[in-house]
Formats: structure tokens, sequence, C-alpha cells
């Protein structure tokens, strides 16, 4: 090691980033399969699917949408797993945030029944 | 610099152990702009989640209907009453706008300029479109609907407010977007990052703009099909 020389870490330089080739047929696959997937969920509202089914279907073909655009088109699924976890597992605390809130929306909706109930006679 | 082969560190969740363990960057083989970005877009992910769960809660503990999104959003074509139409089409629009984002970030990594820029111009123009269909709807609701945030003729008066506030604010990133995009094309196409040899400001920007694809994949989910 010349003496001059500051030593630095080798993974401190991003250097050469190998740039996954990816044929073009990649991604006029996927783009193909978010129409087919936005037309299922069209379907859904246009076949009057109701309750539990809907809300399944609705939020299945979301999440798959999801996946796809995330991982093939901004390329999520050729990171390193470093960031791969830094951007994905936060959101997760939105689950907390939706489990609170649907609790606290049925007892606010528990409450309006009543009061009006009881200011209606 | 010296160089640095990035395929000999761990990988998997060794990889992740390794690369948060280090004391100089956690990021390894990721530009700071690209990082920056999508640490932006994760603080975006909250505030467009926190719209679409206050919308959950309005909904679930409002003791009048919910305005049936399907009937409001319908257009009538050739006298045919068709449910929810334009944003069919919207949709159409910003899912192909992404392909052609997607193709333009493949175009720049193999440095060909003059495509990546066509491309990039295309990703806009779907954009541009979008917003312009979105005014148009905007303008449908407000003139002939009689929508306003606090109230409407369809049911429970927080449908406006709601509507509003998340399209807006979503319509408001598709317009910085597509101002976004007419920049970062122009610079293609003038040969800045030909000069600068190297297109990663293109992956950045796609980033973003796929990030607003995916928003609209919950919007329209959420808001205009549960």
């Amino acid at each position: 090691m010349e003496p001059n020389k500051p030593f630095i870490h080798p993974s401190y330089y991003p250097g050469e980033t190998p740039e996954a080739e990816h044929p073009l047929s990649l991604y006029m696959s996927v783009w193909i399969l978010l129409f087919v997937l936005s037309a299922f969920s069209y379907m859904v509202d246009y076949m009057n699917v109701e309750g539990y089914l809907r809300a399944f279907l609705i939020t299945i073909f979301a999440f798959l949408k999801a996946g796809l655009v995330v991982g093939v088109f901004m390329h999520m699924a050729w990171e390193r797993m470093a960031l791969i976890y830094a951007i994905t597992l936060p959101p997760l605390f939105l689950l907390a945030l939706v489990g609170i809130l649907s609790v606290d929306g049925a007892f606010v909706y528990y409450i309006r029944d009543l009061f009006m109930s009881v200011t209606a006679s | 610099m010296s160089q640095f082969d990035i395929s000999k560190l761990p990988q998997g969740g060794k990889g992740f152990m390794h690369d948060w363990g280090s004391d100089q960057r956690a990021f390894k083989g990721v530009p700071w702009g690209k990082a920056m970005m999508w640490i932006f877009l994760v603080s975006d992910t909250f505030i467009f989640s926190c719209f679409l769960i206050s919308l959950m809660t309005a909904r679930a503990s409002t003791t009048v209907p919910w305005p049936y999104a399907s009937e409001v959003f319908a257009l009538t074509v050739f006298g045919v009453e068709v449910p929810l139409l334009l944003i069919a089409i919207m949709t159409f629009v910003l899912i192909t706008s992404s392909g052609t984002m997607a193709i333009a970030v493949k175009f720049g990594y193999e440095k060909r300029r003059k495509l990546c820029a066509l491309f990039l111009l295309f990703t806009a123009l779907g954009g541009l479109a979008f917003v312009g269909m979105q005014a148009f709807e905007w303008t449908k609701l407000i003139v002939e609907e009689g929508i306003r945030p606090w109230e409407n003729p369809y049911g429970a008066h927080q449908f406006g407010g709601f509507f509003f506030m998340i399209t807006g604010f979503h319509g408001l990133h598709v317009s910085i977007g597509v101002i976004y995009l007419s920049t970062v094309a122009w610079r293609v196409f003038a040969g800045r990052y030909e000069r600068l040899d190297d297109y990663q400001i293109v992956e950045v920007m796609g980033l973003y703009w796929h990030f607003v694809d995916l928003v609209w994949i919950f919007i329209f989910a959420f808001f205009y099909l549960w």
C-alpha cells in the first residue's frame, strides 16, 4: 500500500454496477400482463361482483399489478437485499394503521347509529 | 478510482447483514440519486396511504350510504351508459406510459440517445393525456353532477372531499412528472447524459414515474372500484 494514498474501503465506490440486460420482450409482456390484470379488476365492477369476493379480487389484482410494477419496471427484483428491505418493510407499519382505524371506524359507526336512534325518537 | 466488483459480496439475507453492518455505505452499488429517490418514494407512499386509510375510516364510520362510484363515474356513449369508462381509459393510458418509461430506461442504459428521448417524450405525452382526461372528469363532476368537497347529491358528503383530495394530489404528481419528464427528455436529446456517459438520471426519473402509476393502481382499486 502506498503511504500517501488514503485507504478507502472498496465498497465505498459503486464502480461498475452490473446493469442487467433485459430484453424488450420482458417489458412488453409485463405491460400486457398489467393490461390483463386491469381488465380483470374492471370486470369485477362490470359484472357486479359484490361483498367480500369483490373486496378480495380487487385487492389481489391491485397487489399483483403493484408487484409487477415495483419488481420489473422499477427493477426492484434485481436490487440487493439491503435496499429491498429498506424500501418494502417500513410500509408494513401501515397495516397497524389499517387495523387501528378499522376498529375506530366501526366504533364511530356504532356511536353515530346509537345517537341518531336516540335523537330520532 | 478502484474497480470494485459487487458480485463478489455476499448475496441475499447474508448480503443484507453484510451491507447494513459495514460502516461506510449500506446501499452498495446504488448511486445516491437512486437511493434518495427510493427514500422519497417511501415517504410519498405513507402520504398516499394515509389518504386511502382515511377514506377507509370515513366509509367505515358513516351511517349514510356511500355514493356508488360505478354510477357516479359512468359515461354515456352512443346512448349506452358504460360504468367507469373514462377511468378505464385513464388507467390504460397511465399503464402504457409506464411501459414506455421502462423501455426508455432500457434504451438509456444501451446509450441509444434518440430512442431514449423519443420514449421519454411518449411517456410525457401519456402523462399529459392523463391530466387532460382528469381535468375533463373534474369539470364534469363539478359542473354537471354538482359534486362539491362538502356535499353531493349521491350520498355521504365526505365523498367529494376525498375524491378531490386524493385524485387532486395524484394529478399534481402526474403534472410534476410531466414537467420532470420533459426536462429529462430534452437533456437526453441534447446529449447531456451522453457527454457524461451516465444515464442514471433516466432511471431515477423512471422510479418516480412508475410510482405515479403505482399510486393510480391503488386509487383505481380502493377509490373507484371498492
